[in-house]
């Protein structure tokens, strides 16, 4: 019995141990991917710890072999067998030279430890900021995200947009963290560690991305009811693509005489209150900036695709796609809804 | 399997076998557990010292020289009736201990009057802004405690007037008494941290 | 000393024994016999492990497949924070409670408790704490009308507890629940204490008691320092929530971030309230199942007392991603990582103490080398997870959940169930069952393997921990399976070991005094032990006072030092 246990323990953790190592080495030459994995960094931090994870790894997977087996060599070789003696084993106390020796080796295992894991905290909290570095305030609130590009006068929400970075001229993005209401989480495994928003306590992260495209996170802070429904979605764009983009988002609300009614409903009904359609009296803030709906792919923080067919049941009642969450279902007519959506489509 | 008959363990104790008073043991285990809370509670008074966004400040606070006075002298009082005991002189022991909870009650009463101040001519409450919670809920917490003590401390006079605390309970008194040494201690700690440093 | 031989009230005479059923029950609500409370902990606790485990089931069949609709949101928070608070304070420290309360007097060789009474009011008090908290499934919502338990997460960070955020009042049954279990918490902390320091049997110095009863005292003692900050957090909470405080108020310039530090200098300790204990099990467990001595007693105690320093300074590394500065993190990875030394060198005088004995895998010594394995993978997890830069991507994903579950069940559960497995024959005077405590621990080990180790992954492929369902596309689909099948085979297991209790406990083999040959002083006296516990007033000369009788020639007591 206890062969087989100790025998399949080991073996178990070994294969662990090698999935790890093989999934890293398959991750290394891969951009954005639609699982967030911390082992396909994408950004110099993610880089930094994923290097420092691997170093970790190596030293605890030895520490695992060799306790492991020792362990393991002691009860195959000490169990008690049918044909031993009815005596009991010579009884030992203890020694002082051997406790010695495996305390100095844990604390020698430590310093290193702590001299590796020290140097990349220095490189990735205090990395100095460039120039060129682009701004954006993050304001977490129940359950969404707020993106506001301090420079460039944009606000948006739920996908980011940043420019790719590159060796020749390095742009990375630094985050600023703010919370509307509770604590939540930023976290995008890609581009680097999580940094948590918190009301009163101003955070700042960064990253860098180089390859272009879709890089999938979420909130990591439990924030109420609907936590899990309060996906990040950072779009890394080429230099111009970026450019275009905020040209696009600097404009303001598109005017569509053939939607005029669906304006007015917006401007009078409810939704005025929370939302902002700038060129409109719509100035809300409890809710996301719709000024360019239409440019983003998702609606409810990632939770659902952008089509006027979701439009439309989200504003009848959001509580079907994320039930809880704090926007109230409109209690509009089909044709207020009908003549709401429409509006809501020309917002590019 | 062998079962051993428990009479059967050879004699060879040390004839001096002494062991802490359990009462002490345990007094000093509820003090540690209880200087937690109030470290948490200093703590928290001290890391909010001026982060109130709005309302008084503790510029309105008086110095409450007369109550500490009276309350460290209890400890005092408490120590003399202590050795009363000790020594069987039951009256001064009632004496001292009277004094004692005479002095206690000073505390509570002059905290009383301080808070009935602040609340109803100054329309200060532990809602009002952060230095409000902080104050009330520290000082309150030492008040409770004191209360918890005077409780303690009205037992014991009870049993004594009924006669029936003797000089063979001199331990448990000391016991109690460690409690209300604690309770001073710590008045001190708040009312240096409230009173001086955060004034 | 006049303390010792005081008779024991509430005890029961043999008559009474044939006393009817309310007679009985009646019995045990107004005992104070340090063994029937000890059985009332560890009952309770059992109770509510199969209760949590319920709710644990329940969300993994939610997280089984993606956008599952098992469970609302609403019940699925409620869940996870419930399963959370149960399984540490209701199932872990009164389990742990429970198992010293009947332990610590019999091995130092006394009759009782040294304050029976408070004994029983600390028991009470967290047994209405816990019916307390579980009352809100009815009443949480007050004049909401419906029930609703605390769905803040079992760490409940500021500002999501405010009034503004949860109304009703699922919150405020959280935070009183634990404020009473707290006080509970304290004064069984201080009798232990008490009794492990004056009530020792002639002969018992300190540096003679069994490793258990030290390991209960360096608990105790940091209960005492730990749950304390807890219950202050939980007032200035309750202060917040009731009379309109700011402590927490982001808007009046209250600080979240202290909420974290309170809680976390209360939560990160109890974990070594938790695993200390178990560590004392397995320090009896082991020797016994070996047939030698500990090797390094006095190595094993000091480690024991270091963990319990070290594990004070250590609670920011739950906070490496809130933003505080590097040279406070890198201070918090230092204090984090020397935990690793005192917890290396337990377990390589374990080792020491198996090397060269004659080791038998009974159940409970299965349990004990299971445990071994995974504490050692626990504590590496833990180093990697002590790595700030790695924690921030780590932090709050399903790494951590596996991490902490490798050390809770992997560790804490395996011993108390090997405990469970060596005690039962005292506490009941009957074996339990070889064959199911063979396939208990068997299936258990699987299911736990199959479920924990698969957690690890998802982790790293970015599953964040808390959520109550996720996207298809994320690819968790697979491994979310497989973990959910794994709690199944657990939960079989726990019902094979919930079956033996009770089958055992009507039909097992009779245990006799000492099953096991084991050495310390609670295998002297009758199984069941009598009210009085000991005939005689033991008197000890070695830690393993039974040895000493079993080998007059050779005895401990002449090289032991």
């Amino acid at each position: 019995m206890w062969r087989r246990s100790s025998f399949s323990l080991i073996r178990s953790r070994l294969f662990s141990i090698f999935w790890l190592c093989l999934g890293a080495l398959c991750a290394q030459a891969q951009g954005p991917q639609s699982t967030p994995s911390i082992l396909a960094p994408a950004s110099t931090p993610a880089k930094e710890i994923f290097g420092l994870s691997l170093f970790v790894l190596l030293i605890t997977g030895t520490i695992f072999a060799v306790v492991g087996g020792l362990l393991t060599y002691v009860l195959i070789k000490f169990r008690a067998r049918k044909s031993d003696t009815e005596h009991e084993p010579a009884q030992i106390y203890g020694s002082m030279q051997v406790e010695l020796a495996w305390t100095v080796i844990p604390v020698l295992i430590v310093v290193v430890l702590f001299l590796t894991t020290a140097r990349i905290i220095f490189a990735i909290q205090d990395a100095p900021k460039p120039k060129s570095a682009l701004d954006v305030t993050v304001i977490g609130h129940q359950f969404w995200w707020e993106f506001r590009y301090p420079k460039l006068g944009i606000v948006t929400a739920n996908e980011l947009h940043i420019p790719a970075s590159s060796a020749q001229a390095p742009t990375p993005t630094y985050l600023r963290l703010l919370s509307a209401d509770v604590d939540h989480s930023f976290w995008v495994p890609q581009l680097g560690g999580k940094t948590d928003l918190i009301p009163n306590h101003p955070n700042e992260m960064w990253f860098d991305p180089q390859q272009p495209g879709l890089y999938l996170g979420q909130c990591a802070q439990f924030c109420g009811i609907e936590h899990a429904k309060m996906l990040i979605r950072v779009y890394v764009d080429t230099p111009d693509q970026f450019d275009a983009w905020v040209k696009n988002q600097q404009r303001a609300g598109a005017e569509d005489a053939a939607v005029a009614e669906g304006r007015r409903i917006f401007e009078t009904e409810a939704c005025a209150n929370c939302h902002t359609v700038t060129g409109t009296s719509a100035h809300g803030t409890f809710g996301p900036d719709l000024t360019h709906l239409m440019s983003r792919a998702t609606i409810a923080s990632g939770a659902v695709d952008n089509t006027p067919a979701n439009l439309r049941a989200w504003i009848e009642d959001p509580n079907q796609f994320k039930p809880g969450v704090l926007m109230p279902a409109m209690q509009l007519s089909d044709q207020q809804t009908d003549q709401l959506v429409a509006y809501l489509t020309t917002l590019h | 399997m062998s079962t051993v008959p428990v009479s059967a363990v050879p004699i060879f104790a040390d004839e001096n076998w002494r062991l802490p008073s359990r009462g002490r043991v345990g007094m000093l285990s509820l003090i540690v557990g209880e200087s937690a809370i109030f470290t948490i509670f200093v703590v928290a008074y001290i890391y909010y010292i001026g982060r109130s966004l709005t309302g008084p400040s503790p510029k309105i606070l008086d110095v409450p020289i007369f109550n500490t006075v009276c309350l460290l002298s209890s400890s005092i009082t408490i120590i003399l009736a202590e050795h009363a005991i000790k020594h069987g002189f039951m009256w001064r022991f009632a004496a001292w201990w009277a004094l004692t909870m005479a002095l206690g009650i000073e505390f509570l009463v002059g905290t009383g009057i301080e808070w009935k101040d602040l609340i109803v001519n100054q329309h200060f409450t532990i809602s009002t802004n952060l230095f409000g919670t902080t104050f009330y809920s520290l000082v309150g917490l030492h008040a409770t405690h004191v209360v918890v003590g005077m409780v303690g401390l009205s037992l014991v006079m009870l049993f004594t007037l009924t006669g029936r605390v003797k000089q063979e309970h001199a331990e448990r008194i000391e016991v109690l008494a460690l409690y209300w040494h604690f309770v001073d201690a710590v008045w001190v700690v708040v009312f240096t941290v409230v009173y001086i440093v955060g004034r | 000393m006049a303390d010792q031989t005081l008779p024991i009230p509430g005890s029961l005479g043999e008559e009474q024994q044939r006393a009817g059923m309310l007679e009985w029950l009646h019995s045990w609500v107004v005992t104070v016999d340090h063994k029937k409370l000890g059985i009332l902990y560890i009952v309770y606790a059992l109770f509510f492990l199969l209760v949590a485990g319920a709710e644990a089931i329940a969300m993994r069949i939610q997280l089984a497949v993606p956008n599952n609709h098992f469970l609302s949101p609403e019940l699925f928070n409620e869940f996870f924070t419930m399963h959370g608070t149960t399984m540490v304070f209701l199932v872990g420290m009164t389990i742990i409670f429970g198992i010293g309360n009947y332990l610590v007097p019999l091995m130092i060789g006394a009759r009782d408790m040294a304050f029976p009474r408070l004994n029983a009011f600390s028991f009470w008090l967290s047994a209405f704490g816990g019916l307390f908290l579980y009352f809100s499934f009815i009443g949480g919502f007050g004049l909401y009308g419906m029930g609703s338990a605390p769905d803040v997460t079992w760490w409940a960070y500021a500002p999501l507890t405010a009034k503004a955020f949860t109304p009703g009042h699922n919150t405020d049954y959280w935070a009183i629940a634990l404020i009473v279990m707290g006080f509970g918490t304290l004064g069984a902390a201080i009798n232990i204490l008490a009794t492990a320091f004056s009530m020792r049997c002639r002969g018992m110095t300190l540096m003679r008691m069994p490793l258990f009863v030290w390991l209960m005292v360096v608990t105790s003692g940091l209960t005492l320092i730990t749950i304390t900050p807890l219950t202050a957090a939980q007032v200035m909470l309750v202060i917040d929530r009731f009379l309109g405080g700011h402590f927490f108020d982001a808007q009046a310039g209250g600080a979240p971030v202290v909420w974290m530090h309170f809680f976390w200098i209360f939560g990160h300790p109890e974990v070594y309230v938790l695993i200390l204990p178990a560590f004392g099990i397995t320090s009896e467990v082991i020797p016994v199942f070996s047939r030698k001595a500990i090797f390094g007693y006095p190595a094993m105690v000091a480690a024991s007392v270091g963990i319990a320093f070290v594990s004070t300074t250590v609670w920011a590394h739950h906070m490496f991603t809130v933003g505080m500065t590097s040279v406070g993190n890198t201070f918090f990875v230092l204090s984090t990582m020397m935990v690793g030394i005192p917890t290396g060198i337990k377990i390589f005088n374990w080792i020491a103490t198996m090397w060269g004995g004659k080791i038998r895998f009974a159940t409970p010594m299965l349990f004990c080398t299971a445990f071994l394995f995974q504490f050692l993978c626990a504590g590496l997890t833990g180093i990697m997870l002590s790595v700030a830069p790695w924690d921030w991507q780590l932090h709050n994903s399903y790494f951590v959940i596996a991490h902490f579950h490798y050390t809770l069940t992997g560790s804490f559960v395996f011993c108390i169930f090997a405990a469970i497995y060596y005690w039962y024959p005292k506490v009941t005077g009957r074996m339990l069952s070889e064959t199911l405590g063979k396939w208990h621990f068997w299936l258990f080990l699987i299911g736990f393997h199959v479920t924990f180790d698969t957690m690890h992954f998802v982790g790293i492929l970015g599953m964040p921990r808390s959520i109550y369902t996720y996207e298809a596309d994320r690819g968790w689909n697979a491994l979310n399976m497989v973990i959910s099948l794994g709690g199944f085979i657990q939960a079989i297991a726990v019902l094979i070991f919930a079956w033996n209790l009770i089958y055992a406990y009507l039909r097992g083999k009779e245990a006799g005094n000492d099953p096991w040959d084991a050495w310390t002083l609670e295998w002297s006296t009758p199984s069941p032990p009598p009210a009085y516990n000991f005939a005689a007033d033991p008197v000890v000369r070695s830690r393993r006072p039974l040895w000493d009788i079993k080998h007059p020639q050779d005895p401990d007591w002449k090289y032991e030092r």
